[in-house]
C-alpha cells in the first residue's frame, strides 16, 4: 500500500526572491522518483488542498523541491522552517522517459519550469545541451549547477539583461540547426511550449513536455486536472497528474 | 460492536461509501486503502454514450472546499459495464452505479443496461450544476422528478437511489416526489453551485465559470438537508458533503444517513477511510454503542 509520507525538512534556501529551495528527508519518495515526477504536498492549515510541486532532485534518503510563492499554499509552504515535519504524497505522475536512443539531448527550462529537469539532466548524464530561459536577470536560477551536469548550458533572458537576448526557445532553434539532436525534453511556460512543439515537429525530433494544471487529488481519480489531447484522430481529456505530466509533444494539443 | 447497515436489502460492512465523481472508479485510490475497506463505493457519474467534460481549471479552491466543474466525463455506461464492472466485482463491497442522462428516455435505457450488470445499486443523478442539459433541470422541479423517478423505477432492477440536488427551494418537496416515484432510497447533498473571480484578471477561475461547491465549507448545510428530509420522507438516506473524520460520519448519521459518503476529504487523504473507521470506533467505545444503527436520526432537537 502506497502511504502518506511525513518528511523533515531538512535545508531550505531562497534562491530568488519568493524562490525556495527545499530538501526533505524520505527514503521512500527517494527511492522510488523517476525524472520527472511531483509531490503533493499539505502545506498548512489556511490551504485545503494539497499542492503539486515537481521534484528538482531525489538521492541518499533526501528529496528536492523547489517552488515560487504564488498563492496562500505555497506562501504557508514557504513559511515551514528547518525541522518542521511536511505531508507529502508521492512520487507521482508519469515523468520523462529516456531511452537508449537518446545520444544527443536537448533539454529546454523556461522560469520556473527548469526545476524537474535537474534531476533529468543528472540522468542523462552528462549528454545534455541545456537551455534555460528566465524574465530577466534577477530571476535567472541555478545555472552553475546545470553547467556542472550538461554537456553545454546556454542561459538567457527575455529582455537581454543577461546570457542570451530573446526567448530561449529561439535559441534552442538555432542550435538544433547546426547540431545532432534526437530529442527535446521541454519544460515551463505555455507559450514556451507550444513554441518547441512547433519547433520539435516542424524538425521531425521526438519532444517530451512536461505540463502543469490546477489539480485535485494527483491520484488520477478526481479528472479535475485535464489537458486536451489528439489519440487517433479524436480529442480526448488526459490527466495531468497521472497520464502526464510528461506527455509527448505531438500527443497534446496544448490548447 | 455491530457496524453492518442492511441498506436496501443489501449487507453493507459498513456505513461508509464513496461520492460519485470524487472517486473515479476506484482503481487510484485501491493502492492507498483497498476497496474491500469500504461498505459501498461510488463510481463516476456515466451518460449513455463517452463525454469528454468541460475544459480545464476544472477546479478552484475557496475557504475550506473546493469549486469543480468536471462536467462529467467518462467513458459511457457500456464500456463501464463492459470494461470497469468486472474488475471491481472481485472486491468485497457494493458498486453504486452513478448515471446522468440528457431525456428520460436515456436514463431508462441506461437503467436497463446497468440492471444487467454486476452492480449492487443505481444511484441517479438529476441535479449535476456542471452540464447543460438535463442534470440540474431534472431536479429541481418535484413533477419532474417524479415523472423520472417513476419511469427508471419501472425499468430498473437494482435498487434505485436519487442524489439530489441541494440548489432548490425545498428539498423535501423534491425528496418527497422521489419517494413517490418509487426511489428506495436517496442521496444528498450533491454540490452547491458557486463561482470564484480572480480580481486580477477579472475573470472566473473555472473555465466553465461556475462549478460545484464541495468540501467542508458546505457540511453543516448537508447536515441541516439531510435533518429536514429524514423527517420527510420514510425510505433510507444516504448522507454526502464534506465528511473528512469519524466525528462527521456520527453528525451525519445522527442527523439521518443510513450510509455517509467520503468524497472530497480523499483528495487531501486518500486513505481517509481507515482513520475514519477508527474513529467512529473510538466514538462508539466512548458512548456504548452496540449498534451503529442505532445512531440513525438520533438528533435530539433543542425545544
Amino acid at each position: 500500500m502506497k502511504e502518506t509520507q511525513i518528511c523533515k525538512l531538512v535545508s531550505k534556501t531562497e534562491i530568488a526572491h519568493g524562490i525556495f529551495d527545499f530538501t526533505v528527508e524520505s527514503d521512500v519518495i527517494s527511492k522510488e522518483t523517476q525524472c520527472g515526477q511531483f509531490l503533493h504536498i499539505k502545506c498548512g492549515d489556511k490551504s485545503y488542498l494539497r499542492r503539486p510541486i515537481s521534484i528538482c532532485d531525489a538521492q541518499n534518503g533526501t528529496v528536492r523541491f523547489i517552488f515560487e510563492v504564488k498563492g496562500e499554499g505555497t506562501k504557508e509552504l514557504s513559511e515551514k522552517e528547518v525541522g518542521d515535519m511536511i505531508d507529502i504524497i508521492g512520487p507521482l505522475g508519469h515523468g520523462f522517459d529516456i531511452k537508449p536512443n537518446h545520444k544527443n539531448p536537448v533539454v529546454i527550462g523556461g522560469g520556473i519550469g527548469v526545476f524537474p529537469l535537474y534531476k533529468l539532466t543528472k540522468d542523462l548524464g552528462k549528454k545534455a545541451t541545456v537551455f534555460l530561459g528566465f524574465r530577466n536577470k534577477d530571476r535567472v536560477v541555478m545555472e552553475k549547477e546545470f553547467e556542472e551536469i550538461s554537456n553545454l548550458c546556454i542561459t538567457g533572458t527575455d529582455d537581454g539583461s543577461y546570457g542570451y537576448d530573446g526567448y530561449i526557445a529561439n535559441a534552442m532553434e538555432g542550435y538544433i540547426k547546426n547540431s545532432p539532436c534526437d530529442v527535446i525534453f521541454a519544460c515551463g511556460p505555455l507559450p514556451m511550449l507550444k513554441a518547441v512543439k512547433e519547433i520539435a515537429e516542424r524538425n521531425n525530433i521526438e519532444c517530451q513536455l512536461s505540463l502543469e494544471q490546477r489539480m485535485g487529488c494527483g491520484i488520477g481519480a478526481c479528472l479535475v486536472c485535464v489537458c486536451e489531447t489528439i489519440f487517433e484522430g479524436t480529442n480526448k481529456h488526459m490527466r495531468v497528474c497521472k497520464n502526464g505530466p510528461v506527455f509527448d509533444s505531438k500527443v497534446v494539443t496544448l490548447k | 460492536m455491530n457496524m453492518k447497515v442492511n441498506f436496501c436489502g443489501l449487507d453493507f460492512k459498513n456505513p461508509i461509501v464513496t461520492a460519485s465523481g470524487t472517486f473515479g472508479f476506484g482503481n487510484e485510490y485501491d493502492e492507498y486503502a483497498s476497496l474491500n475497506e469500504y461498505g459501498g463505493i461510488g463510481t463516476k457519474g456515466l451518460t449513455r454514450y463517452e463525454r469528454a467534460g468541460n475544459k480545464a481549471p476544472r477546479i478552484a479552491e475557496t475557504p475550506m472546499g473546493i469549486l469543480n466543474s468536471v462536467g462529467l466525463q467518462n467513458p459511457g455506461v457500456e464500456s463501464f459495464v463492459e470494461d470497469i464492472v468486472p474488475a471491481l466485482s472481485e472486491y468485497d463491497t457494493n458498486i453504486i452505479a452513478n448515471m446522468s442522462g440528457n431525456t428520460i428516455e436515456e436514463y431508462c435505457e441506461m437503467a436497463e443496461i446497468l440492471s444487467k450488470s454486476d452492480i449492487a445499486m443505481i444511484e441517479m443523478n438529476i441535479s449535476c450544476p456542471n452540464v447543460k442539459h438535463g442534470g440540474l433541470a431534472f431536479g429541481t422541479v418535484p413533477d419532474t422528478v417524479y415523472e423520472l423517478t417513476k419511469a427508471v423505477k419501472e425499468v430498473s432492477k437494482k435498487p434505485l437511489v436519487v442524489k439530489l440536488s441541494p440548489n432548490v427551494t425545498s428539498i423535501t418537496d423534491i425528496a418527497k416526489a422521489a419517494e413517490k416515484g418509487g426511489a428506495d432510497a436517496l442521496s444528498l447533498i450533491n454540490t452547491l453551485l458557486g463561482m470564484k473571480i480572480d480580481i486580477n484578471t477579472r475573470r472566473p477561475v473555472l473555465a466553465n465559470n461556475m462549478g460545484g461547491l464541495s468540501g467542508p465549507a458546505v457540511k453543516p448545510v448537508a447536515v441541516r438537508m439531510i435533518h429536514q428530509v429524514y423527517n420527510a420522507v420514510d425510505i433510507p438516506l444516504i448522507g454526502m458533503g464534506g465528511v473528512s473524520s469519524g466525528e462527521d460520519v456520527i453528525e451525519m448519521m445522527l442527523a439521518g444517513a443510513s450510509l455517509v459518503a467520503l468524497g472530497t476529504g480523499m483528495f487531501v487523504e486518500p486513505d481517509l477511510i481507515l482513520k475514519v473507521k477508527c474513529e467512529m470506533e473510538r466514538y462508539c467505545i466512548k458512548y456504548g454503542i452496540d449498534d451503529i444503527n442505532s445512531l440513525v436520526g438520533a438528533v435530539v432537537l433543542n425545544d
